[in-house]
């Protein structure tokens, strides 16, 4: 038996990457932070070029199946290494400066970004949970990073009580569907439900526990209680990572689980992804109303945002899956840029997180507050910005299955979620600023606050890479249509 | 014959046991009555002629798993009585969501279906019984069909141990650790001073 070691590359140069870097920290003497976290960065690029090498070619099977390259999985490996080596730039100079800089930090964040990577590629139950662990173990530590903070020790306490339940929840619901099947395999489960038709009620009992597992670990209503305090306490930068890279890595796993082995059961599933996706709009838009925290905003945002890419997954067909890939790629850039503004507010050398700390920002620092006027127009989803794209092609999903319902609730809480979003844009322009934040943005913040406005600003007028590219990963997840 | 009283003298054992696990006031014989239970679990598994997940289970569960509860549960010093507080009051809340799961877990078992090829696919990763032993079974899947897993499981384990350090590690100014190397190093020359005393005078 030989081995094709080529689809797995990334994922190797990756996890070498943090062992090396592991090594490096312990055995030189003084702080290899900031080191550490651009080889880190470095190492992410690497793994992205060979992801594009090796991603060529249709669909690769390795280990027996366990390991599954295809299209779809490089289009959202690509998203969330990108992700992550922009979340690793912004932390670059917030490590110094709030003096919590260790270098377990990009080790572990190599690590998590290790899981998401073998989450997007499972190709069976058991490699999923492992690469679900991988993350998420790594997710709890980086929570409680700042461990002197209290806030941040009960961050990463209630993550990882939570956590462990949701996955012994996932682990119970895969047990159920073996016991009926005797295989994990997913290729396996998808030839045998289609062979069998109407499931028995063990099964559906199994596919519910894995969604509600799944579900906890995008943080869709009703499994998102974790999420405010989480994203409050974990120190900032940690806080932007868990906005998007994992939950893009989650909701690819969903869109693979849900489309590969359960693929035959779409009307037993579509009702309750139905359900879970009003909830999170609902939730994402109403609660976010009263908050006054920015952090806690996003959570609820990043709620509404995980609703608006579930109503594309409902339907379960092609051009769904196309548009939920669409749409996290426009999220991807909107968090990302929104946290880097978020990062940069300091006054006189402390974080502030205080929504009304924004107040008047337009006069104190016009730049700043244009790049945050134009990501929240766009996540409210106002027209020439890509978010409004992103709502487009799901809701166009939805309305070509009939999901009439489902569709103009979604646009009902979208017009909701403009109101907390359009507040944030009324502080910054009309009112009356108190204090002016620090002068001087770090180099990577505004790298990263130039890219993400660019692409939000000009996805209307190049639409066409992104839209092709998810097409094609899309396509990659139905093999016969 | 002998077989059957063997199996119904480690099962009732093990049942016994498990009642006092939970019925025990102190929580340390509780712990004890684990280990027991442990110990005829095993025993059944050498019954069915698993013995690599016997051994497998005194060690892990018995050698580890089993002293790490012995020493949480004396360092912690639960109070009981104050953990038995509220019992009665959650009493009826709680037996009804037992009572509820399971009349679930009833439904679902009682109509549970089997895919009809399920025997064949299990079957088709055993080998032959009497060929090779349980241990070499497993550790020709372990480590051929399923390396990618086992690696993972690996990284997984890694992560655990850098989290905990980072989360716990405190390097303590102060602290007089012994350091054996200096102590072997150390001579006369660089330990004892020699002074001259003046008559009638200190140092």
């Amino acid at each position: 038996m030989t081995f094709n070691l080529i689809p797995v590359l990334p994922e190797l140069l990756v996890a070498a990457a943090a062992l090396a870097l592991l090594m490096l920290g312990v055995f030189r003497k003084g702080d290899s932070t900031r080191d550490a976290t651009v080889l880190a960065i470095f190492a992410m690029g690497a793994a992205l070029v060979t992801l594009a090498g090796a991603a060529g070619g249709g669909r690769q099977e390795l280990f027996n199946g366990l390991f599954v390259l295809d299209g779809f999985a490089a289009f959202a490996k690509g998203m969330v290494l990108v992700a992550s080596a922009f979340t690793l730039a912004m932390s670059l100079d917030y490590l110094k400066r709030e003096k919590i800089g260790r270098f377990e930090y990009p080790v572990l964040v190599l690590f998590a970004t290790l899981g998401m990577m073998m989450m997007i590629s499972a190709g069976d139950f058991l490699s999923l949970y492992l690469g679900l662990e991988t993350q998420s173990l790594s997710l709890y530590v980086l929570a409680a990073y700042h461990r002197d903070n209290q806030r941040a020790t009960e961050a990463g306490l209630k993550y990882f009580v939570l956590g462990a339940l949701a996955s012994g929840m996932l682990l119970y619901g895969v047990s159920l569907v073996y016991g009926f099947a005797g295989t994990t395999s997913f290729d396996a489960l998808a030839k045998l439900f289609s062979a069998h038709g109407a499931p028995s009620l063990g099964v559906v009992a199994g596919l519910v526990f894995v969604l509600a597992g799944l579900a906890f670990k995008i943080s869709a209503v009703p499994f998102h209680m974790w999420t405010p305090d989480v994203y409050e306490g974990a120190p900032t930068p940690v806080t932007a990572f868990f906005a998007v890279a994992p939950k893009i890595a989650a909701l690819t796993l969903l869109m693979r689980v849900l489309m590969g082995p359960f693929g035959e059961l779409t009307h037993q599933w579509s009702q309750i992804v139905t359900l879970i996706s009003i909830a999170s709009m609902a939730v994402g838009s109403f609660a976010a109303i009263s908050q006054t925290n920015i952090k806690r905003l996003m959570a609820y945002s990043s709620i509404g945002h995980v609703g608006f890419a579930l109503v594309g997954l409902a339907p379960g067909s092609d051009l769904g899956v196309q548009g939920v890939l669409v749409y996290l790629a426009i999220y991807l850039f909107m968090n990302v840029g929104a946290f880097a503004v978020i990062l940069s507010m300091r006054q006189k050398g402390r974080m502030v997180e205080g929504i009304a700390d924004l107040a008047g920002l337009s006069k104190t620092s016009p730049g700043m507050a244009f790049v945050m006027a134009v990501l929240m127009f766009s996540m409210a989803g106002i027209p020439p910005m890509a978010g409004f794209w992103g709502k487009f092609y799901v809701f166009m999903a939805a309305v070509k299955a009939g999901m009439w319902t489902l569709a103009i609730l979604g646009v009902l809480a979208s017009v909701v979620s403009a109101f907390y979003y359009l507040r944030i844009i009324k502080v910054m322009y009309f009112d009356e600023p108190v204090e002016a934040f620090d002068r001087g943005i770090d180099r990577p913040m505004r790298l990263v606050m130039a890219v993400s406005t660019l692409v939000v600003l000009l996805f209307s007028f190049v639409p066409g890479p992104l839209l092709t590219s998810a097409k094609v990963a899309a396509a990659a997840l139905f093999p016969a249509g | 014959m002998i077989t059957a009283l063997i199996f119904y003298m480690f099962a009732a054992i093990l049942v016994a046991s498990g009642v006092m696990v939970i019925s025990a006031r102190n929580p340390v014989h509780s712990v004890l009555f684990l280990i027991l239970c442990f110990f005829n679990a095993a025993g059944l598994f050498l019954l069915l002629g698993a013995e690599f997940l016997a051994m497998v289970l005194v060690v892990v569960y018995v050698g580890a798993v089993a002293v790490l509860f012995l020493f949480v549960v004396m360092m912690l010093d639960i109070n009981v009585a104050e953990l038995r507080a509220g019992f009665l009051q959650y009493l009826p809340t709680g037996a009804l969501i037992g009572v509820i799961l399971l009349a679930e877990l009833l439904a679902m078992f009682g109509g549970w279906a089997f895919a009809p090829d399920v025997e064949a696919i299990v079957q088709h990763q055993i080998p032959a019984v009497g060929h090779v032993t349980n241990t070499e079974a497993l550790g020709r899947l372990l480590y051929t069909d399923y390396a990618y897993l086992f690696q993972a499981s690996g990284v997984l384990l890694l992560i655990a141990m850098v989290g905990t350090i980072l989360l716990t590690l405190r390097r303590r100014e102060g602290v007089r650790k012994q350091k054996v190397a200096d102590q072997i190093a150390r001579t006369g020359r660089n330990s004892v001073e020699i002074r001259k005393v003046p008559t009638g005078g200190g140092i």
